[in-house]
């Protein structure tokens, strides 16, 4: 047999890290960036560069002027456009001989990476927008090294990076300059799993897709599933809050985390690594640490609530008019397919035909063209009960005239290849070029609205594609455009984010801040919840050497040193 | 003209097979089933010439336990225009099967027969060739390509094999196998699996058949091929040259 089962994008991934290996480094800490914090792509940056006059400082297109703006001027100056920059944080030390032999000292030789290739490829994010200049990597290989690594970094104010698969799309998982990268990627292990419950407990460097692997003959599944599961780690998962297609059915990862381990600044580890669904001691501190971006703590062990394989999967593939239909299927389909339902994604026709032609070997699975797709997926115990209800539910809505054309699969194999087209948009943006992208979480009746005005915005500039996880309320906004460029950004931006926040939405549904959208936070949280996040992550690291110029406005961490 | 296509349910494809603890044969309880893929590509093709007007009719025949009724819906929805189940609980080997053919044949008098060129789950590749026999029709295996000529009443049939195509032309009624590059099956639209809820589905038995059921063969054992041990990395060209020599004995 010669038919191919697509494996995701975990594949697409892993090629992207081999190819990074190609890029030759620039001796230089700086990097240019944008008012996204979006570094050029690599080849463009030459160009851009300027040269540096060796203070690491970095230019960067802001609207906010100067750093040293309150958060009350901040607050209210959106819209204003003018520069400002990251400055590496002078109070941060710089690696000497000593730093490298005590790391040698703890970790062994070969777990202390200087080695100029692995370090370009831990240095760029895999859509190489990002790019930092780090000389060490440390792969520690269980808790107490990464406890020893904090400690020391804490104590001699060495910056540092926690990183995992690298894998994420905010320039979270990369240094800005010269931060040491500690990956957990050795601490790969599974420590326990719990055949009753259904509770796992892994470190933080298991690669996602493993984990899958290691509880399917077990008849579990994971609760997240995500294009990038065949690289990125659960560790990184949790840190970011990563959502994905299993999101409308199992909740986001606050529900399914029922505990971790992480390792604060000064190297304290905290164990939290309940296996518990119910406990009401005190204030619930793991939720600190998911989604916080590695801001506040390295997480080193998690303890996450897996889920029965159910045996009946359905998979339908249909087409709709206009995005109104989208939404009142959505409705019906949350209404009919309730207890079975576990996707609903979406895409639009521009998506469409960037797969299409993009990616070898994939064909629109309805007959004609339309205005928008849906993916609905249900999963239950019961074969002919699941595929009746979804045939009946589909069929209903066909005739109301919600749906326009449609197909179900009939095996895994037609079910993998409509996956492969709403999975495979991010590897199509890839090869269409440069892009900008946006993760957005908004009220369902708004979603597209925002496409269509962005739309009239940039009019034949840039191809501009909405698809995501409509179940969620979450837009993935996609901007195609032949290169990077600061004028159309300027379009772009704030204008995106001043409309997410009119309309109380998110900037960041899924994605997290990185350093791309760190100092935007404010569109999506008031200044007082700011102030407090600022307080506990002063708390948690007051030398501010965990993930720096990330989460949270540069301008608050960092001014009243 | 009436083409008849045989449709198999087996184990999905996708899904990694596990054999019974005890060896009788492979673990099909809560495992997704589907219809093999090479019997989606033959009923494609006989929809593809219902489609351009040489025949007027496609029957699906599926045989075996009472959900071959699902693979038979999903032939009907991709655009058969009626199915036969024949019920059978135990499992049949290829020359039973080909009985069953071979006298359905005989009530449906169809002028082309399809057949996947094998199943994907024993691997027999023989019922084609046994309804052929039988029948005493000429048979083409492993289609790669097929072109009816309605006033000769002929298949014109591009079969792959070992160096490149061998064409035949066989005179109708004919047995043809197909092979994976003949085409790509269409998707079950929702109109089509609308209308195939109205499209009759007939149970036949064995018995209704007069097909002797007794077989020849009998299965001893089914076994998971021997698992594949964990590679090791060596450091060194002399220590891979040494295990060659002393471990893997190959040089």
């Amino acid at each position: 047999m010669i038919m191919q089962k697509w494996t995701r994008s975990g594949d697409f991934l892993r090629f992207c890290c081999k190819s990074l290996t190609y890029l030759r480094s620039k001796e230089n800490n700086s990097v240019y960036s944008s008012v996204s914090g979006f570094v050029h792509g690599y080849e463009s940056k030459s160009k851009l560069f300027e040269p540096n006059d060796g203070n690491h400082n970095i230019e960067l297109q802001h609207r906010c002027s100067g750093r040293n703006l309150g958060m009350q001027q901040q607050y209210r100056c959106f819209g204003s456009s003018s520069a400002s920059k990251i400055q590496r944080n002078p109070l941060f030390s710089s690696l000497d001989a000593k730093d490298i032999s005590y790391f040698k000292e703890i970790l062994g030789e070969k777990n202390v990476i200087e080695d100029e290739e692995r370090l370009e490829t831990a240095n760029t994010d895999w859509m190489h927008k990002y790019k930092g200049s780090s000389k060490l990597m440390l792969l520690p290989k269980n808790t107490e090294e990464v406890s020893q690594i904090l400690q020391y970094c804490d104590s001699r104010r060495l910056a540092v990076v926690p990183q995992g698969g690298n894998t994420g799309l905010v320039g979270g998982s990369v240094p800005v300059f010269d931060e040491v990268i500690v990956n957990v990627g050795l601490m790969n292990k599974v420590l326990a799993f719990d055949e009753v419950s259904g509770v796992l407990v892994c470190e933080a460097g298991c690669i996602l897709e493993n984990l899958a692997t290691f509880l399917k003959p077990k008849g579990f599944i994971m609760p997240l599933d995500l294009g990038a599961k065949g690289s990125c780690h659960i560790g990184g998962n949790v840190s970011t809050n990563a959502g994905g297609l299993r999101l409308i059915r199992y909740g986001s990862l606050h529900g399914t985390v029922l505990g971790l381990e992480a390792v604060t600044a000064n190297g304290n580890v905290l164990d939290m690594l309940g296996t518990l669904r119910k406990d009401n001691t005190g204030y619930d501190l793991k939720h600190l640490f998911i989604g916080s971006e590695g801001s506040l703590g390295i997480v080193t062990k998690v303890s996450i609530l897996t889920q029965p394989k159910l045996s009946s999967v359905n998979l339908a593939f249909l087409a709709c008019k206009d995005y109104l239909c989208c939404q009142k299927l959505l409705v019906e389909a949350k209404r009919n397919l309730g207890e079975i339902l576990s996707a609903f994604e979406f895409l639009d026709n521009n998506s469409m035909d960037l797969v299409l032609n993009n990616l070898v070997g994939v064909r629109n699975p309805v007959s004609s063209s339309e205005n928008f797709y849906i993916l609905i997926e249900t999963t239950g115990s019961d074969e002919t009960y699941g595929r009746e209800k979804l045939e009946a539910f589909l069929l209903k809505a066909f005739e109301k005239g919600l749906v326009s054309d449609g197909v179900i699969a009939q095996d895994i194999n037609q079910a993998s290849s409509f996956w492969h087209i709403r999975e495979g948009i991010t590897e199509a943006l890839q090869k269409a070029g440069a892009f900008y992208k946006y993760d957005l979480s908004l009220p369902v009746e708004e979603i597209y609205n925002i496409v269509n005005d962005l739309r009239g915005r940039l009019g034949d500039l840039a191809n501009v594609m909405g698809y995501g996880h409509l179940g969620d309320g979450n837009l993935h906004l996609n901007i195609s455009v032949k290169d990077y460029n600061d004028e159309l950004l300027g379009l772009i931006e704030p204008y995106i984010y001043e409309w997410t926040s009119k309309h109380r939405g998110s900037i960041s549904a899924e994605h997290g801040l990185g350093v791309m959208k760190a100092n935007e936070i404010f569109y999506s949280k008031s200044p007082e919840t700011v102030a407090l996040m600022v307080s506990i992550k002063k708390l948690l690291d007051p030398k501010g050497i965990l993930n720096p110029y990330k989460v949270l406005p540069r301008s608050l961490i960092s001014d009243d040193h | 003209m009436k083409i008849l296509v045989a449709v198999k349910r087996v184990v999905d494809y996708a899904v990694k097979i596990r054999v019974k603890p005890d060896k009788t044969g492979v673990d099909t309880q809560n495992v997704k089933m589907s219809m093999n893929p090479f019997c989606e590509i033959a009923l494609e093709e006989a929809l593809r010439i219902k489609e351009a007007g040489f025949a007027k009719e496609v029957i699906a025949v599926s045989i075996g336990p009472s959900q071959c009724v699902d693979t038979l819906r999903t032939g009907l929805a991709m655009g058969a225009d009626r199915g036969i189940h024949v019920e059978a609980n135990s499992s049949f080997l290829p020359l039973t099967i080909a009985k069953i053919l071979k006298s359905l044949a005989e009530v449906e008098n169809p002028g082309l027969i399809f057949l996947g060129k094998q199943a994907i789950d024993d691997d027999c590749n023989q019922t084609g060739q046994m309804v052929a026999a039988l029948l005493g029709w000429p048979q083409a295996t492993f289609a790669s390509k097929v072109v009816l000529d309605k006033d000769k009443n002929v298949a014109t049939v591009d079969r792959e094999v070992d160096g490149g195509l061998e064409t035949l032309s066989v005179d109708l009624p004919a047995v043809i196998t197909t092979d994976l590059r003949l085409n790509q099956p269409r998707y079950a639209t929702l109109p089509n699996i609308m209308k195939a809820k109205s499209k009759p589905i007939k149970k036949m038995t064995v018995q209704d058949l007069k097909v002797d059921i007794k077989s020849d063969i009998e299965i001893l054992e089914v076994t998971e091929p021997p698992k594949r041990k964990s590679g090791v990395i060596v450091s060194s060209v002399d220590e891979l040259i040494d295990k060659l020599k002393n471990e893997a004995h190959v040089v």
